[in-house]
């Protein structure tokens, strides 16, 4: 018998009156998962790539003068991440030297064939901002730096050293231009994500309209807990003062995110379970059986219910600074694996069901395959690379102009 | 007059010369070019050859009657043959259904059927109520959902109406992998593109038949032009029996039709 499972047999256990539907069949083309780590990482990058800049957005489009210490950091972090955006999914293709015809021949039906496009533009916006948001820094830079760094500044700042007040001013027009129009595109670019998965109606458990809101509002929860955490980690590294109102703001605006988004993750099981249409019986079964740890252990229990419990004593009970920092870095912690495993869950645990709706295949992750977990250790480790050097050109932090 | 009798050695040394001269004659009547028809394959699809091919006024289907079905695995072995489908992966498979009297399906697919089914299970405990078998291939669909998240548009529909792969353009993305709900495409591991079942364009545009429909043995599965009214799919189409497609529920609009198919089919 073909893939007879010890998880599937669990499943059909499991769900009663459904048991006449599964026998353990798996089609012969289903046994191998083809979306594999590199396409959990792919959402998880262009996630992580969201949120940031919508901290960014909160204090250079809506004001929030409290994130100013991460404002600038949360550009540079997602221009880090953002950068790295694309090397999964080259390692993903078959063949990856032919990917620019996405860009050259895109069928204008599919939605993976504007991945280029939104993708080119988002990378263009958050250039620019960077550009405008640090030209008084890179101006006063290139002053103080010698060698190779003034090249490189006199080149960035176009070799203008106009900071009039006129110039400043513009400056910070075309800077609320530039977030505003940056808010849809980082939408566009997760949500469109998200589509790509919820697009395929092949599967039932992709095959949602919820699906790009999920991806949008989990990118916006990773992304803000990644700020929240760097932040406090580079802060203790560095014996640098945490500024606590920056912290509670980033905190609350995580609160109100996570609940939208892990609201959403669940309405969408719960649809699935009320509204028993066609392969619900997949959908359960996928989740009670082969899933049952990775879903309902690690990413509702450990992953979404107990941050929430910590953010509502955050956010509702008066803690002392340091103990509240100490939360804030382990619940943005718990949040980055809660995103990780949920991006897992429906990449991978997707595909987990075979379309013969009778059975599951399994998922073996590799070490050392092109896809497989040393890979996804070093594509994880190039935008920290890309952050360091960064750094070293662009000054992190606010009232920290390198000077 | 007396006809006097060749000696022994003549008798022996003429026959050797007839055989060497016949030998001889024989080689050379099948080795002399005397144009490629007398060689060629009988016409099985009618009106294709010695015609202009209209590539857009063509309709074509293809009908499995799982009634006839033997499990032979024989279409499985001519299409892994006809395209070195590498192992492990199937561009057509044949699936084996048993239902108990619990209504309880069992199905099992080992090796997608290459090996034919030759002896029953003897897993299943109670006691059985049918069996069945049910091959399957790409439907073709009308409203194909691999073409349609093709990025590259490497996944085509002819005008003809089949649905193809240009391995030239494919990414392998995978992304038709996913959108396909009958499962029949794969990565190919050696050219790392997309690959799946083409109803054997390359035969049929040669007026021949798909490699599984010329070995199936029973006439199970049936392919021809619907523009053909003498063609046995056009009156099977055309004719009072029930006909069903495979998901229909996924609004794909498969050319491939399926006759006898129990509900449990999927």
């Amino acid at each position: 018998m073909n893939t007879a499972t010890v998880s599937a047999a669990m499943v059909s256990d499991s769900i009663g009156s459904a048991t006449m539907l599964i026998s353990n069949y798996v089609f012969p083309n289903d046994l191998h998962v083809h979306w594999s780590m590199m396409i959990v990482l792919y959402p998880y990058i262009t996630g992580l790539v969201d949120g940031a800049f919508i901290i960014a957005a909160l204090y250079y489009l809506f004001d929030v003068k409290s994130l100013a210490p991460v404002a600038r950091f949360s550009l540079l972090f997602a221009l880090a991440f953002l950068c790295c955006a694309t090397i999964p999914l080259l390692l993903h293709l078959g063949r990856p030297e032919r990917n620019f015809n996405m860009l050259l021949t895109p069928s204008p039906s599919s939605a993976m064939a504007g991945f280029g496009y939104i993708y080119a533009v988002s990378m263009g916006v958050l250039v620019f901002i960077i550009f405008f948001v640090y030209r008084p820094v890179l101006v006063a830079l290139r002053k103080s730096s010698r060698g190779w760094l003034k090249v490189l500044y006199r080149v960035i700042t176009l070799d203008s050293i106009d900071l009039s007040d006129d110039a400043l001013k513009l400056d910070a027009k075309i800077i609320r231009f530039l977030v505003a129009i940056g808010i849809p595109i980082a939408a566009v670019l997760h949500g469109y994500v998200g589509f790509i998965f919820g697009g395929v109606k092949a599967n039932p458990t992709w095959s949602s309209p919820l699906m790009p809101v999920i991806f949008l509002f989990s990118a916006c929860v990773s992304g803000i807990s990644a700020i929240v955490f760097a932040y406090i980690v580079i802060a203790k590294v560095k014996s640098r003062p945490i500024d606590h109102e920056c912290i509670v703001t980033m905190i609350n605006t995580l609160t109100g995110f996570f609940i939208l988004a892990f609201s959403f993750e669940m309405l969408e099981v719960f649809s699935h379970s009320y509204l028993k249409t066609g392969y619900h019986h997949m959908v359960e079964g996928l989740l009670n059986g082969p899933l049952a740890k990775s879903f309902w252990f690690w990413q509702v229990k450990i992953g979404s219910v107990l941050p929430l419990l910590l953010l509502g004593i955050m956010v509702l009970f008066k803690i002392r600074s340091s103990l509240y920092t100490f939360l804030a870095a382990g619940v943005s912690g718990i949040l980055l694996i809660q995103v990780f495993i949920m991006r897992w869950n429906v990449v991978i645990g997707g595909q987990l069901m075979s379309k013969s709706a009778r059975g599951y295949t399994q998922f073996h992750p590799q070490w050392f395959d092109k896809e497989g977990i040393i890979a996804v250790i070093i594509v994880m480790a190039i935008p920290f690379v890309i952050l360091f050097f960064l750094g070293k050109i662009f000054p992190f932090w606010d009232k920290d102009n390198g000077v | 007059m007396k006809i006097k009798d060749p000696s022994p050695d003549m008798k022996k040394r003429s026959f050797l010369k007839n055989v060497l001269n016949g030998t001889v004659a024989g080689c050379l009547y099948l080795v002399y070019p005397m144009g490629a028809d007398s060689f060629e394959i009988p016409e099985q699809i009618p009106g294709i050859r010695n015609k202009p091919y209209d590539i857009y006024d063509q309709e074509f289907a293809f009908v499995v009657d799982i009634t006839r079905c033997i499990g032979c695995g024989s279409c499985c072995v001519a299409d892994k043959r006809e395209f070195n489908v590498p192992d492990g992966n199937y561009r057509t498979w044949v699936e084996r259904y048993v239902k108990g009297f619990s209504d309880r399906i069992y199905v099992d697919c080992p090796n997608g059927g290459l090996d034919g089914y030759q002896s029953p299970r003897t897993d299943i405990k109670e006691k059985i109520r049918d069996t069945f078998f049910v091959p399957k291939l790409c439907n073709m669909c009308r409203e194909a959902p691999c073409v349609q998240v093709c990025p590259v548009g490497a996944t085509f529909t002819s005008p003809d109406g089949f649905v193809l792969v240009d391995d030239k353009r494919c990414v392998g993305c995978a992304y038709c992998i996913q959108a396909c709900p009958y499962s029949a495409r794969f990565i190919n591991p050696e050219t790392r593109v997309v690959e799946k079942c083409t109803w054997c364009y390359n035969r049929v545009r040669k007026g021949l038949l798909p490699a599984c429909v010329q070995v199936c043995p029973t006439g199970a599965r049936k392919f021809g032009s619907l523009k053909d009214e003498n063609s046995e799919v056009y009156k099977i189409l055309k004719g009072p029996g029930v006909l069903t497609v495979l998901k229909k529920e996924m609004g794909t609009w498969p050319a491939l039709y399926y006759k006898g198919a129990r509900r449990e089919v999927v």
